[in-house]
């Protein structure tokens, strides 16, 4: 699968964020936030609720504007070219940003219009990847919770983004739905697209992740060596470094 | 352009599946009508006074439902997101909502006007050409507006007072203009109207583009 072209600089990060902050209401949730995120790798986000991950993910995004710092996509400055680097994101939240009343389809077919994806071969594809090719007539209100994730996923990887931000992508899944949304993530990561994923579940992030970086109030307290530990490692460490539940 | 159509016929095609918006608008306006009519129930030569205040009544506060209504839709499995991350003009999605707005009214007027005429013994098949400009002059600058402010409002707990309260002190001007325009349509015909619709024109372009200009600075964050 091939990656959004562009003119990207070849030895750049595929994203890279330099001292993000932002408040609510004067209550500072990111603090100066810095990362980095290399093509074909999973970086897992660790940590309690109230961290600052959503947030961090919606910025990363291009959904929020930070309060300070800066955000780089293929080494160039997203915000300064929006539409651009949009073209290099896919994001997944909380919820699938798929209409209920259209079908898997019918949601595909739309987001392929906004991102300019010509190649109708492109939602076969995806809704054969994906496993819902004999269920994509249906409106996704009938569906599956499982099955509207799935199709959220179609929808952020449609238009072969370089840089994949998921949201909590395994909550209200069960244990088989995981299974193939972590098979699928493998997949996405070996064809080299960067993957950054906000995960609760300790042992889930230390099998998926080729880098787990733990954030409390608003910073990064921890990143793990390239050798991720394993789930009871890494869940003593987020208990120590950030009061997490592993 | 083609983002525009797609958000259009996506917002369409959900609106023919689901038929909630212009459903709701149209038992409304109905309902609107019916009262306002027989609560005047003016005599003959009386009724046509009464029908700019009822089309215009029916038309604001359907209008104001249905505005916010089309964003709502956005809101759920935060699809707004969705629409926000893609490499758009944020001006399509204004240009498509103002484009859907105004078809979802345009179709409540078609329920209105018969009734209103019917209820209020008026034949406005004489004038219904001239009748559907106003309409269509008054609508286009009504959802110029209200579109603008139902997205500042529909992440709002408060939004079915917010709307109104923002909405309302500026769209005097339109209403003013598009009661006289109509009433001016039903006595003298369009040559009658002309300073009124100038002023609708005025308002429709002055407001458009100050939609389309502010919108993006308020899709950001």
């Amino acid at each position: 699968m091939e990656r959004a072209s562009g003119s990207a600089l070849v030895s750049a990060p595929a994203l890279e964020a330099r001292g993000v902050s932002r408040d609510f209401g004067g209550r500072p949730v990111l603090r100066g936030v810095d990362l980095s995120l290399a093509a074909g790798e999973t970086v897992v986000l660790l940590g309690p609720n109230g961290a600052g991950k959503s947030t961090l993910l919606r910025i990363l995004a291009l959904l929020l504007s930070p309060r300070d710092g800066t955000i780089l996509i293929q080494g160039r400055d997203a915000r300064a070219a929006r539409p651009p680097a949009l073209r290099h994101i896919g994001y997944l939240g909380h919820e699938s940003a798929c209409y209920p009343d259209l079908t898997a389809r019918e949601n595909l077919e739309f987001y392929a219009e906004l991102f300019g994806v010509d190649d109708a071969s492109r939602i076969d594809e995806l809704l054969e990847w994906t496993g819902l090719a004999e269920a994509a007539g249906r409106p996704l209100r009938t569906c599956s919770r499982g099955m509207v994730q799935r199709v959220g996923l179609a929808r952020a990887l449609l238009h072969r983004p370089s840089v994949l931000l998921l949201d909590e992508p395994f909550t209200g899944l069960d244990p088989a739905a995981s299974e193939a949304l972590d098979e699928r993530l493998r997949a996405v990561r070996a064809e080299g697209c960067a993957v950054l994923a906000a995960v609760h579940d300790v042992p889930r992030a230390a099998a998926l992740a080729t880098r787990v970086l733990v954030l409390h109030a608003g910073r990064i307290v921890w990143t793990s060596p390239a050798v991720v530990p394993d789930a009871a490692g890494l869940a003593e460490i987020y208990r120590a470094r950030a009061g997490g539940r592993g | 352009m083609r983002a525009t159509l797609a958000i259009v016929r996506k917002d369409l095609r959900i609106e023919w599946r689901t038929r909630e918006t212009a459903t709701t608008l149209a038992v409304l306006g109905v309902l609107l009508v019916t009262v306002l009519a027989f609560a005047h129930d003016p005599d003959p030569e009386a009724a046509p006074l009464f029908v700019p205040a009822v089309l215009w009544s029916a038309m604001v506060f359907t209008g104001l439902l249905g505005v916010e209504r089309g964003f709502l839709l956005e809101r759920e499995q935060d699809c707004l997101a969705g629409l926000r991350g893609a490499p758009i003009d944020p001006t399509a999605l204004y240009a498509a909502k103002l484009v859907v707005n105004v078809l979802l009214l345009g179709a409540t007027h078609a329920v209105v006007v018969p009734l209103t005429g019917l209820f209020l013994h008026v034949d406005l098949f004489p004038v219904l050409a001239p009748l559907a400009l106003v309409l269509l002059l008054g609508t286009v600058g009504f959802a110029a507006v209200a579109t603008l402010f139902a997205f500042v409002t529909v992440r709002l707990r408060s939004r079915q007072v917010m709307l109104p309260l923002l909405v309302l002190p500026l769209l005097i001007p339109l209403l003013i203009a598009a009661v006289k325009a109509t009433e001016a349509v039903l006595g003298a015909g369009l040559a009658g109207a002309r300073d009124a619709l100038g002023v609708l024109v005025s308002f429709d372009v002055i407001f458009v583009t100050a939609g389309a200009l502010l919108f993006p600075a308020i899709v950001r964050d």
